[in-house]
Formats: structure tokens, C-alpha cells, sequence
């Protein structure tokens, strides 16, 4: 395979992680937290895919294609949660849905 | 005889029946409430003939085993004798008699509030315990109805409890009550330890070879027996409640403040005879504790203005001549004054109970006065009840059961107790007339409709029938149960010793006609002011024991604990639920519903996690 060490790849995807991890905190808009998650996944999709590489092994690939999915179907929940946030309270910021005032 | 436990499951079921549907209409609550109880008294009357007929012999029904643990094995079982049997006649019959009664009383009493039911399910419950405290063959058993008694005594005390006054009074009843039952039960500890076992024939049975005459433990375990008597028959030093019990109606008065609880005591003295017949000290001294309890109820009853506290005190005054038989070791004469004061006790207190409600509650004496006329058959009843409590000669049963117990002191050897008596049968005379006199001579000053029924009526004459010398015809099988005590060897004496009580008795008599028939002036005068008054005042507070009581234990009592409020083992236990507290309010503000936050939370809770692993 290619000389890229696997520092490179695997430093990737841990800017990547964080970069969504600090979207997820950071935003209240509830769309751009699920394009935050979305990140957070393909990055740890990434650095399966880095160490199959690395390793010679298809585990990784395989684990890609299970986040795929999972990101699929996290999408559509997500989205019709979303969906259902603006119904009831007319706005898409995660906040105002919390009423536990603990 | 296997039908003995019927006795209890009759008005089991009927106070079952009544707690769990309080909502019946009154009718039916009453028919319930008093028909259990009927067809308990039918029951013990079968029971009673079956008994005799197979030669009286004592009669065991084991129902089953109630406790096993380890060596410490009680049985729920019943054991009937001539004394058990004495007294399951007078709960059940004369108890029969106060339900009727109450099922018109109640009526007139609650005039259409709710409540009929509780009302029923209490009393139902309370012949339950009574029962079981008399039938039961081991102490624990009877400590079970002892106890039962207490709680429905409580409940009743205080069944009008919106007004404060008689939760109170329940309270001071529960309460005082309780010192006496702390004391018998380490009564029965010591008895277990002693023995390993705890029925009463085999305690009886096995304490004259294990104990000798007169030792320290069998001191011990008298006394502690006789505290728990004086507690449930409001005998010195425990005798402050009963007068405040007369919160409760009427027929709970007669019922369970006359006829039957507090005469448990007597019960309990005369049921475990062999060891006071042991402890001859103490037997002296529950006579005392009963010659001291009469005079003072009776000087208390004298000053009394409430119609239902003249009677509460004559009760004590009495239940301290049962005392005092005990003492004496006149055994059959105390369970014999205990039987014909339930009839006249009871007679008493709902001829009370029907001039009250004649009067539209009204219960000081002193507004009511001229009555004779208006409400003749309760005058005529409280006449007899009256009669039989102040034991005038020859007609009435008091007399006969009076007289056996003071002739029984006297051969005894106990001229001490005999002139305490004498001098209580005078007290006696004087309140009872004075009462009678009050209510129903001199001029009428207030209006009176007469009760009307037979509810009303037929109890009422029963009771009175058995009032006069009639009830004192009833015999009771007490031979080969308790020591008889009687001493017949000089007949000629004990004639002048009743002729003496007799002339007492009547003199009394003549003393209150004197001074509260007619205008009464000599009494108004001589109370009116100064040591008159004074005197006045400390015989209508009982001589001053709840005074003493307030005194002596309460109000230290109370100035400890505010004393100890706030010190420093306080403050030590303050820390745990301080810490609490504060863990509370922290946890509670990390759970505020802030998803981002949360996330936050996760992944740097997981970045330590892999840093300790990766490093540590």
C-alpha cells in the first residue's frame, strides 16, 4: 500500500472528531447539531478505514459500512425529531425544548 | 363447646363488616353492630349450659400454634373456666344490653351525622378484645386483648375528635394507660424468663415450687402485675384518665369505662391469684392501693358538677373495692362485685345517657334539677342503679356484694381496709344521693322530652331488674378456681357488721337529703368562699393529681426535651441529612434537561477515562 504513515490519517480523523464534538456543543440549531453528528460518525468511519489500511484487515471496511447505515438511519430519526421540534415549538433551538429546569 | 370460639367470631365479623363498608345506611349498621354481639351472648349462653352440664370441668380449645421460635412456643388457644366464663357472661350479655341501648342513643346523639358505622366497628372490636383477653390461656394472649381494649378505648374516647378537648382526653387515656401496660408486659418477661413459658395454668401451677413464700423475685413480679392492673383499672398512682374518658358517648362509658375493661385489672389480679398468694406484701398492698383509690374517687365525686363525672369516679371508687377484695384475699367476693357492678354501673350510665339526651346534651347538673316528674322511668332507674352503688340493705345487689367484701376484710383480720370501706360506703351514699337529688328533685330548670322505644326502655329495665337483689341471686362457678375466702364460722357477727354498714349507708343517705334537698342552702353558703371553696375546689379536681402529674412529670419532661433541642448530638446527626441535602441540590441542577450539556459531560468524562488508561 501507500507510504502515508498512519499518524496522518488517524490525526485526521481526530480533528475531525473534535471539530464535530465542538459543533455539537457549541450550536443550538438542531440542524447543524445533526450535520455535527454526522461528522463525528464519518470521522470514526475514517479511522476504521485508516487501520484496515494500516493492518491489511477488511474489518474495518466492514465496520465503515455498519456506521453508514447507522448514520442513515440516525439521519432520519433525527431529521423527523427535528420536524417534530418545530411543530411544537415553532423554532429548531435544542434549547427551548428543555422544561426539566433542574 | 367447640362453638366457645363462635363467641369471637361474631363481632369479628360484624367489625369487619362495618370498617369495610362505612357508607351503609345507618339502620343497617346498627342491626349489624348490635346483632354480632346478640348472637355472641347467645353463644355464651349455649356455651354456659353445655359447660355445666359436662360437670364444669375447665375446657381448652386450641385453635392453632401463633408463635414458634426457637423454645418460645405460644398457642392461639382458649380456656374456658368458672372465672372466664363468669366473665364472658358479663361482656357479652351486659354488653348486648348497651349496643341496644346505643343503637337509640347513637341515633338521638349524632342526630344524622355520619358515623353510625365507625361507631359499631369500634364497639364490635372491643368485645373482640375483651373476649380474647379473659378466654386467652396464656398471657400473651391476654396481653393481645389487653391491648386491643386500650386501642378501642382510644378510639372511642375520642370518636367526636373534631373537637380537640377529646382527642386529648383519648390521648391522656392512651397514654397513662400505656405506663401500666409497660409495666406488665416486663411483668411477663420476667414470668418468662423465670418459668420458659407463659400459660397461665402451668405459671400457676409450677410458681410455688420454683418461688418460696414471700422472695424478692415474686415481690417483683407482683408488682409489676399490679401496675399494669392499676394502669387499665385507673387505680392509684395511674387513676387521672378515667374521668377525662367520659369524653366518649354514653354507652362507651358504660361499656368499656364501667362494666368490662376497667375491671380488667381485677381480672388480671384474680387470674394470676397464685403468685400474689405468694408475694403477701404486695397482696396487702393492692388492698391499700384500693382502700386509698376509693376514699379519694369518692371525696372526687362529690364535687363533681358533670352527670357522667360523679359516675366515672364512683367507678373508680368501686373498682377499688374490688382492690381491695383482692387484697383481702376475699377472691369470689371481687369477682362477685365485678359482676353486680357492671349491672348497676352500666344501669347508671345510660340512665345517664337517656337524661342527656332528654335534655339536648346538656350534662352539669346543676341545670337540670326537677326531672322526677318529667322523665319518671330514668328517675326510677337511677334510683335503683343508685341504690345498688350506695348498697342500701336487702333490696338492692349492691348490698350483697358490698357487704361480703367489707365483712370478708374485717374476719380477715384487716380492720384498717375495713374502715376505709365503711367510710367509702358513707362518701358513696352521699355523692350518689346528691346526684339523684340535684337531677331530678327541687324545681325543674330545664326542658326534657323522655326517650320512647323499646331499644330505649328494654335494656334499661333489664339492667335495673338485675340491679336489685335478683342479680345477686345469680351464682357464679368460682369453686376450684379461686381460693373462696368467705369465712362463715361466726354468723352473728357478720350480721352486726352489716347491720353496721347498713346504719353507715342510710346515714349517708339522710346527710345528702339534708343537704341537697330542697333549698340547699347550707351547702350553697358553706362553698361559696373561703376554705369552703378552697376545699370545694380541690375535691372537684380529684385532689389535685393531674396537678401533681403536670407538675411532676410533664413539665419536666418537657423542659428536657426543649432543653435538648438544640445540642450538640443534634448537631452531630444534622450532618448526614445536611450532606444529603447538599447532594441533593447539586444532583439535581446537573439534571437540567440541557442536552449539550450533557454531551459536554460524556466526553470529557470518557477523555479521563482514556487519559487514566492510556497513562495510568
Amino acid at each position: 500500500m501507500t507510504g502515508l504513515p498512519i499518524q496522518y490519517g488517524m490525526g485526521l480523523a481526530a480533528l475531525l472528531f473534535i471539530a464535530g464534538l465542538t459543533g455539537l456543543v457549541v450550536r443550538r440549531n438542531a440542524l447543524f447539531v445533526l450535520m455535527c453528528l454526522e461528522i463525528m460518525l464519518n470521522s470514526t468511519g475514517l479511522a476504521f478505514i485508516v487501520a484496515g489500511a494500516r493492518w491489511q484487515a477488511p474489518d474495518g471496511q466492514s465496520m465503515f459500512i455498519l456506521i453508514i447505515a447507522l448514520a442513515a438511519a440516525e439521519a432520519a430519526i433525527g431529521l423527523g425529531l427535528l420536524l417534530q421540534l418545530y411543530k411544537r415549538f415553532r423554532t429548531i433551538d435544542i434549547d427551548a425544548a428543555s422544561e426539566m429546569h433542574g | 363447646m367447640s362453638l366457645l370460639v363462635l363467641t369471637l367470631i361474631f363481632p369479628l365479623a360484624g367489625a369487619i363488616a362495618l370498617s369495610l363498608f362505612p357508607r351503609m345506611p345507618d339502620n343497617t349498621a346498627r342491626t349489624i353492630g348490635a346483632g354480632s354481639v346478640g348472637l355472641a351472648a347467645l353463644v355464651t349462653a349455649i356455651v354456659m349450659v353445655f359447660w355445666g352440664a359436662n360437670g364444669g370441668y375447665p375446657y381448652i380449645q386450641t385453635l392453632w400454634q401463633w408463635i414458634a421460635v426457637g423454645d418460645f412456643d405460644i398457642n392461639f388457644s382458649l380456656y374456658l373456666d368458672g372465672l372466664s366464663i363468669t366473665m364472658m357472661g358479663v361482656i357479652t350479655g351486659v354488653g348486648f344490653l348497651i349496643h341496644f341501648f346505643a343503637a337509640w342513643y347513637m341515633v338521638h346523639d349524632l342526630e344524622g351525622d355520619p358515623g353510625m358505622a365507625r361507631f359499631f366497628a369500634y364497639m364490635n372490636l372491643f368485645i373482640v378484645a375483651m373476649l380474647l383477653l379473659v378466654l386467652g390461656d396464656n398471657l400473651l394472649l391476654l396481653y393481645l386483648g389487653w391491648e386491643g381494649v386500650g386501642l378501642c378505648s382510644y378510639l372511642l374516647i375520642g370518636y367526636y375528635y373534631k373537637t380537640p378537648a377529646n382527642a386529648w382526653a383519648a390521648y391522656k387515656a392512651f397514654v397513662v394507660t400505656r405506663i401500666g401496660d409497660v409495666f406488665l408486659a416486663i411483668g411477663l418477661f420476667l414470668l418468662y424468663t423465670v418459668f420458659g413459658t407463659l400459660n397461665i395454668q402451668t405459671l400457676l401451677h409450677e410458681a410455688p415450687q420454683v418461688w418460696n413464700q414471700g422472695g424478692v423475685m415474686v415481690n417483683v413480679a407482683a408488682v409489676l402485675l399490679l401496675l399494669g392492673a392499676c394502669g387499665k383499672s385507673a387505680q392509684l398512682p395511674l387513676q387521672t384518665w378515667l374521668a377525662d374518658a367520659m369524653a366518649g358517648p354514653t354507652p362507651v362509658s358504660a361499656l368499656i369505662h364501667a362494666a368490662t375493661m376497667v375491671t380488667a385489672g381485677v381480672y388480671l389480679i384474680a387470674r394470676t391469684h397464685g403468685i400474689f398468694e405468694l408475694a403477701p406484701a404486695i397482696q396487702e398492698l393492692v388492698g391499700v392501693v384500693g382502700g386509698l383509690t376509693l376514699l379519694i374517687a369518692g371525696l372526687a365525686a362529690t364535687a363533681q358538677t358533670d352527670i357522667k363525672r360523679v359516675i366515672a369516679y364512683s367507678t373508680m371508687s368501686q373498682i377499688g373495692y374490688m382492690f381491695l377484695a383482692l387484697g383481702v384475699g376475699a377472691w369470689q367476693a371481687a369477682i362477685f362485685h365485678l359482676m353486680i357492678h357492671a349491672f348497676f354501673k352500666s344501669l347508671l350510665f345510660l340512665t345517664a345517657g337517656s337524661v342527656i339526651i332528654a335534655c339536648h346534651h346538656e350534662q352539669n347538673i346543676f341545670k337540670m334539677g326537677g326531672l322526677r316528674k318529667t322523665l319518671p322511668l330514668d328517675y326510677w332507674l337511677m334510683v335503683i342503679g343508685g341504690a345498688a352503688l350506695a348498697a342500701l340493705p336487702l333490696v338492692t345487689a349492691g348490698f350483697y356484694s358490698k357487704d361480703a367484701i367489707l365483712w370478708e376484710a374485717v374476719a380477715n383480720g384487716h380492720g384498717v381496709l375495713w374502715l376505709f370501706g365503711l367510710v367509702g360506703a358513707f362518701i358513696t351514699s352521699i355523692y350518689t344521693f346528691r346526684m339523684i337529688f340535684i337531677v331530678f328533685h327541687g324545681e325543674q330548670k330545664i326542658h326534657a322530652e323522655a326517650g320512647r322505644g323499646i331499644p330505649h326502655h328494654l335494656p334499661l329495665i333489664v339492667l335495673g331488674v338485675l340491679s336489685t337483689f335478683i342479680g345477686a341471686l345469680i351464682g357464679q362457678p368460682l369453686d376450684g378456681v379461686l381460693p373462696s375466702g368467705a369465712v362463715e364460722d361466726y354468723p352473728w357477727i357478720e350480721i352486726i357488721f352489716e347491720v353496721i354498714s347498713s346504719v353507715v349507708v342510710l346515714v349517708g343517705l339522710g346527710v345528702a337529703a339534708a343537704l341537697f334537698l330542697g333549698k340547699r342552702q347550707l351547702i350553697t353558703q358553706a362553698t361559696e368562699g373561703g376554705p369552703g371553696r378552697k376545699t370545694w375546689l380541690f375535691f372537684n379536681s380529684a385532689l389535685g393529681f393531674d396537678w401533681l402529674y403536670d407538675k411532676g412529670f410533664v413539665q419536666p419532661f418537657l423542659w428536657v426535651a426543649r432543653g435538648h433541642r438544640h445540642d450538640w448530638i443534634e448537631a452531630i446527626v444534622n450532618v448526614v441529612p445536611g450532606l444529603a441535602s447538599i447532594g441533593n441540590s447539586g444532583l439535581s441542577a446537573v439534571q437540567d434537561g440541557r442536552v449539550r450539556w450533557y454531551a459536554m459531560v460524556m466526553f470529557a468524562g470518557t477523555a479521563v477515562l482514556l487519559a487514566v488508561l492510556m497513562f495510568g
